[in-house]
C-alpha cells in the first residue's frame, strides 16, 4: 500500500479524466454540497465571525513575522516539560527522525492520527521502506488506505467514496492487515464505522508507539493541540508509551489564549459543527499520564520558501479547515486527485507552487491556473487568506520563470495581443478587420443564427477557438465596433 | 446625487474590449439608458482593454502599456462608468499591482487618481445617481446570475436585483445556486476547457430549471460562456447584459439582439 | 550547520523585510449575552444536539442519577477523587489499555462546560482521572456543576491551565467521514451522559 502522487499529469489533462468518473462527480457534489450547508448555518450562528476572521489573520500574521522567537520559545518550552525537540529541514530528514525513534525502540508497526504533515512528507512510504507499518486510524484515512488509494480532501480524504464502495474495500482489505470486516457487512454508514473500531481496536491496544501532526503548538507553554472527531486521535496520544508528532513550523501560535479564536474558526469552518467532537490538549510528557517519551519534530519542508514570498506568506495561515475545498466550484467537479497532491482544491493551488517553488515542473506551474478566481475560497476562509490574489501572483511568477527561452504559444499571443491593445488605432484597426470577417460569415447561407446575427459552432482549429468551441457556441464578431458605431452616429446622436 | 447634479459631473464610458468588439449594443444600451436618465456621456476613444486578460493570465508586463493607456484614457472624469463588474474589479484591484510592478512612481500615482472612481454600472445607478426605477419596460421572465466579480470583488450585493426588480413587466425568477461561478474565468475558459464547461452547463442546467426565457447578468463574458452553451443545447433561452434590459422601453419590441443594425450589412465593401 | 540553526536561519532570511504587524484585534470578546437559566438551557440543548443525553439534578439527587445511569452496567471504573460512591464501582489502579477494554462504563467530574458548542472539558486532574479512563470504556458519564458552565470558548480558554492535559468533548465520538453522514461512536465512548447538577 504505497499510493503516490509523484508522476501525476498537468491539472487540466487530470482533471479531464477526472470529469469523466461520474461516480466521483455525484458523490462529491452531494458531499461538498452537504457541507456548505452546515457550515454556512453554524456560521451565521456566530456574531463576531468576522472580527474572529480578523483576528485569526493577525494572530497569524503576527507570529510569522516573529516565527524565529517563536519557535526558540517553543522549543524550550517543550524541553522543559520533557519533550525531545526535533528539527527537520525537509521531508527525507523528518522520516528518518521519526525512523530512528521506531527502530530505538524496537518497534515494527505505528498507529497514525491523521496528519497532513507526514501525508506531506511521505511517512508511511518510508517507514514502510524500513519494515515498519503505519496504520491510519481515522476512518477516512483507512478507507484510503485499505483502497490503496490517494486521498483526495484534506477533512475527508475518501470523500470521492461512497457507501458502497466503502464496503467493499472493507471486505475485501481488511483481513489481509488484522481483524476482517464482520461478516454480512451492510452499507450503512453506522455497520461501516462499527467494522472500523473492531478493526482498529485490536491496533490501539496493541501499538506502543503513535505518530501524530498538531493542529497547533502553543509557544509559550510548548501545548500541543490535536483536533479530532473520532476518538482515533485520544486513543493514539494516549494509549502508546511513545509518541511523534510532526509539525510544521507555521502551525505555532504565541499563546495559550490565542487559541480560543482557532478554537472558533476551525470546527465552525471545517466540519461545520460548533464544536468537534474531541479536542485533545497535551504539554510534553504527563507523569502517569499517556505516553511517557514525548518527540515534536519541527518541520521546514519549502515553509520557510513559501515565508519568503511577500504575496504568498499569507498561506501559512492556513489551519487546514478545508472550507475552501468545499465551495470551490473547480474541486467540487475534478475532486482532489486532479491537484496531484495531498493539498488539492484552492489552497493546495497556491500551497504547492509555495512550497515546491514555480518553474521547476509542469505540474505544480499548472495549479495556478486551476481556478476560475471566482473567489469563494477567500470569502470562506477563516483566516482571510486571499487565495484569488495569491493564485494571479503565481500566475505571474510562472510566466516569468519561463521568460528567457522559445516562447510558448500562449505568451506570443499574449505580447501580441498587448501590442494591439496598447494603442487605440492598432485596436480600432484589428476591430475592423474582425467586423469584416463578421458580414462575412454573416452573409454566408445556412448555419445557426441569434437574432439576425450568425453563430459559429466546433471551430476545428488548434488553439483557443477549438477550445472554447468544443462544447459552446460563439457569436461572430459584430459587423460594426462600439467605437466606429460612436464615430460614425456622433455617440448616437446621429443615428439615422 | 440626482439626475440634475449629475448633468454637471464628467462620466467617461469605459466600454471594454469585449462589447467594443463582439457586443456594441450593449455599449449602445448603457449610452441610451444614461442619457434618458439626464447623464451626458463621453466616450473617450483613447481606451482599449484594461489588460485584465493578460494579468489573470500572469502576463504582468505585458500589462503595463494597457494600464498606461488606460489611466491616459480615463484621466479627468469623475466617474468612468463600465458594463462589467470584472474590468471594474481588474481597474480598481489590480492596476495598482501592475503599476507598482512597473517601477513607474508616475503610473502608480495615476492609477491611484483614476482606480476609485471605476464603477460598475448598478453602483453608478444605484450609489451615484440614487435610482432604482429607471423607467424601463421589459415584459419577459427573468433570471439573474451575479458574476462572481460583481458580487465578491465588488459587493455590488443587491443592487442589480434591485434595479431589476423596479423594471415593469419583468418577473424575476430566483436562479438556484446563483452564486456558484458559471466556469467563464477568462482563460481559465480555454486552459482548462473541460473543468470551465463542466461548471458552465451546471449553471445552464440551473437557468433551465428556473424556466425564465432570459438570464440577464452584469458581464457579457460570462454571458458568452453560459449563452455559448444555452446555444449548444438548442435550449431556447436568450442572454442579456443588465443594460440592455435597462435600456428597454415601450418603444422597442423588447428583442435586443447582439447583432449590429441590418443597415450596416450594406457598409460590406 | 545543524538543521535547527539552518531553519531558523532561513525564517531570518525570509521575514527580514516583512513589515511589521499591527497587535491582532481582540474585539470578538464580546460580553456573554446568556446567563442563569437562560446559560443552562443554551447548555442542555447544544448538548443534546449532539445526540448525548443531559439530566439535570439537584446535589443530593446524584447518587440515584448514577445508579440510574448505570443500571444493567456489569464493570464500571471510577478516578481517585470522585466525590460519589458508585456501588460496585472499580478504581483505576493503573488498569492496562486491554484491562480497561473489558470495562463498560466510567463516570467523571469536569472541569468547565461551555454553553455555546455544548462542550464539556477534562483536565484530568482528582475526581476526572488519566485521559484514557474516559476514551476505552463505551459508556461515560461526566458529572459538571451549574456554576462551571460559561458562555463561550474564550471564557473557558480562560480559565483553564494549558500545563494539565485537557479533553474537551462535545457528544459521543463521531464520524461524517462516509457520504458526510453523521455516525455516532467509532472510537470513544459510543454513549455520553451528561449529569448537570444544581
Amino acid at each position: 500500500m504505497s499510493a503516490t502522487f509523484v508522476g501525476m499529469p498537468a491539472f487540466p489533462e487530470a482533471a479531464r479524466r477526472a470529469l469523466e468518473n461520474t461516480q466521483q462527480r455525484h458523490n462529491l457534489a452531494h458531499a461538498t454540497g452537504t457541507i456548505r450547508d452546515k457550515r454556512a448555518a453554524v456560521v451565521a450562528e456566530v456574531d463576531d465571525w468576522e472580527a474572529l476572521r480578523l483576528a485569526g489573520a493577525a494572530i497569524k500574521d503576527q507570529t510569522l513575522r516573529h516565527l524565529d522567537d517563536h519557535l526558540v520559545a517553543l522549543e524550550a518550552a517543550l524541553q522543559e516539560r520533557g519533550a525531545t525537540v526535533h528539527w527537520a529541514r525537509d521531508a527525507e530528514e523528518a522520516c528518518r527522525i521519526v525512523a530512528d525513534v521506531a527502530r530505538a525502540h524496537d518497534v515494527d508497526e505505528v498507529v497514525k492520527v491523521k496528519s497532513m504533515a507526514t501525508q506531506e512528507i511521505g511517512l508511511n512510504e518510508a517507514l514502510e521502506a524500513e519494515g515498519i507499518s503505519a496504520w491510519e486510524t481515522d476512518l477516512a484515512e483507512l478507507i484510503v488506505q485499505l483502497g490503496d488509494d490517494l486521498p483526495s480532501h484534506i477533512l475527508v480524504p475518501a470523500i470521492h467514496r461512497n457507501r458502497s464502495e466503502i464496503r467493499e474495500i472493507f471486505r475485501s482489505a481488511m483481513g489481509e492487515v488484522g481483524r476482517p470486516a464482520p461478516d454480512p457487512l451492510s452499507d450503512d454508514p453506522a455497520d461501516l464505522a462499527g467494522a472500523a473500531r473492531l478493526h482498529l481496536r485490536e491496533k490501539f491496544l496493541r501499538a506502543r508507539m503513535a505518530v501524530s501532526g498538531a493542529n497547533f503548538a502553543v509557544a509559550e507553554t510548548g501545548t500541543l493541540v490535536v483536533v479530532e472527531s473520532e476518538g482515533n486521535g485520544r486513543m493514539c496520544l494516549t494509549l502508546p508509551e511513545v509518541l511523534v508528532s510532526v509539525v510544521g513550523i507555521e502551525k505555532v501560535v504565541p499563546t495559550w489564549q490565542d487559541l480560543e479564536v482557532f478554537l472558533q474558526l476551525l470546527p465552525r469552518s471545517s466540519t461545520g459543527e460548533r464544536m468537534n467532537p474531541y479536542t485533545s490538549t497535551w504539554t510534553g510528557a504527563v507523569p502517569g499520564d499517556g505516553p511517557q517519551e514525548v518527540h515534536v519534530v519541527l518541520l521546514d519542508n519549502g515553509r520557510t520558501r513559501a515565508l519568503a514570498d511577500e504575496m504568498g506568506r499569507q498561506a501559512l495561515r492556513c489551519i487546514r479547515c478545508s472550507a475552501c475545498l468545499n465551495v470551490c466550484p473547480v474541486y467540487e467537479r475534478t475532486g482532489g486527485h486532479a491537484y496531484g497532491s495531498v493539498y488539492p482544491g484552492p489552497i493546495g493551488a497556491i500551497l504547492n507552487p509555495l512550497l515546491k517553488g514555480t518553474g521547476v515542473d509542469e505540474q505544480t506551474d499548472s495549479l495556478p491556473y486551476a481556478s476560475s478566481l471566482c473567489g469563494a475560497c477567500f470569502e470562506a476562509c477563516p483566516v482571510r487568506i486571499d487565495i484569488p490574489s495569491v493564485l494571479v501572483e503565481l500566475r505571474g511568477q510562472v510566466v516569468d520563470a519561463h521568460r528567457g527561452g522559445v516562447p510558448k504559444p500562449e505568451a506570443v499571443a499574449m505580447r501580441g495581443a498587448g501590442w494591439v491593445l496598447s494603442s487605440s488605432a492598432r485596436t480600432a484597426r484589428s476591430e475592423r478587420a474582425a467586423a469584416f470577417a463578421g458580414r462575412l460569415l454573416n452573409r454566408l447561407p445556412g448555419g445557426r443564427r441569434q437574432g439576425d446575427r450568425r453563430v459559429l459552432g466546433s471551430i476545428p482549429m488548434p488553439g483557443a477557438g477549438s477550445a472554447w468551441s468544443q462544447a459552446r457556441d460563439v457569436p461572430v464578431p459584430a459587423t460594426e465596433s462600439f467605437r466606429d458605431w460612436w464615430s460614425r452616429t456622433d455617440g448616437g446622436e446621429d443615428e439615422s | 446625487m440626482d439626475t440634475q447634479e449629475a448633468a454637471g459631473v464628467r462620466v467617461g464610458l469605459m466600454i471594454t474590449c469585449i462589447n467594443d468588439a463582439m457586443f456594441p449594443d450593449t455599449g449602445k444600451s448603457v449610452v441610451r439608458l444614461l442619457r434618458r436618465l439626464g447623464v451626458e456621456v463621453e466616450f473617450p476613444p483613447a481606451q482599449t482593454c484594461c489588460g485584465q486578460p493578460m494579468v489573470n493570465t500572469g502576463y504582468f508586463d505585458e500589462a503595463v502599456p494597457m494600464v498606461r493607456n488606460f489611466v491616459d484614457a480615463f484621466a479627468g472624469y469623475d466617474y468612468v462608468v463600465t458594463p462589467s463588474g470584472s474590468c471594474t474589479g481588474s481597474a480598481r484591484h489590480q492596476h495598482q499591482i501592475v503599476a507598482r510592478r512597473s517601477g513607474d512612481p508616475g503610473l502608480v500615482r495615476a492609477v491611484e487618481e483614476v482606480a476609485p472612481r471605476v464603477v460598475e454600472l448598478s453602483e453608478f445607478l444605484v450609489d451615484v445617481l440614487g435610482v432604482v426605477d429607471v423607467g424601463a419596460y421589459f415584459p419577459h421572465q427573468v433570471t439573474y446570475h451575479p458574476t462572481c466579480h460583481s458580487l465578491r470583488m465588488l459587493g455590488v450585493g443587491d443592487r442589480p436585483t434591485r434595479l431589476l426588480g423596479a423594471v415593469r413587466g419583468l418577473r424575476l425568477v430566483e436562479l438556484p445556486a446563483a452564486e456558484q461561478c458559471c466556469g467563464f474565468g477568462g482563460t481559465f475558459a480555454v486552459k482548462n476547457a473541460d473543468t470551465s464547461v463542466a461548471m458552465g452547463s451546471d449553471k445552464a442546467r440551473h437557468v433551465l430549471d428556473t424556466g425564465a426565457e432570459v438570464l440577464v447578468a452584469g458581464d457579457n463574458s460570462c454571458l458568452m460562456h453560459i449563452g455559448g452553451i444555452l446555444s449548444r443545447q438548442r435550449s431556447g433561452i436568450r442572454v442579456m447584459h443588465l443594460a440592455d434590459v435597462l435600456a428597454s422601453t415601450e418603444g422597442d419590441a423588447g428583442q435586443t439582439g447582439d447583432a449590429g443594425p441590418a443597415k450596416t450589412e450594406e457598409m460590406l465593401p | 550547520m545543524s538543521a535547527r540553526d539552518d531553519i531558523l536561519a532561513r525564517v531570518r532570511e525570509a521575514v527580514s523585510d516583512a513589515p511589521e504587524v499591527a497587535e491582532p484585534p481582540r474585539d470578538y470578546r464580546r460580553a456573554p449575552e446568556l446567563a442563569g437559566e437562560d446559560l443552562l438551557a443554551q447548555f442542555v440543548e447544544r448538548v443534546e444536539d449532539y445526540r448525548a443525553t443531559v439530566t439535570r439534578c439537584t446535589e443530593a439527587e446524584v447518587p440515584r442519577e448514577l445508579e440510574r445511569l448505570l443500571d444493567g452496567v456489569l464493570r464500571v471504573v471510577v478516578p481517585d477523587g470522585f466525590p460519589w460512591s458508585v456501588p460496585g464501582g472499580e478504581p483505576d489502579n493503573a488498569k492496562s489499555a486491554a484491562e480497561l477494554n473489558d470495562v463498560d462504563a466510567v463516570v467523571t467530574t469536569s472541569s468547565v462546560g461551555i454553553a455555546e458548542t455544548g462542550t464539556v472539558v477534562l483536565s484530568h486532574g482528582p475526581g476526572q482521572g488519566r485521559r484514557a479512563l474516559s476514551l476505552v470504556p463505551d459508556l461515560h458519564v461526566c458529572v459538571i456543576h451549574a456554576d462551571q458552565v460559561v458562555a463561550g470558548v474564550n471564557e473557558a480558554v480562560g480559565m483553564l491551565d494549558p500545563l494539565q492535559p485537557q479533553t474537551w468533548i462535545s457528544g459521543p465520538s463521531a464520524t461524517s467521514d462516509i457520504e458526510l453522514s453523521r455516525v455516532e461512536g467509532v472510537h470513544g465512548p459510543r454513549t455520553l451522559h451528561v449529569l448537570l447538577v444544581e
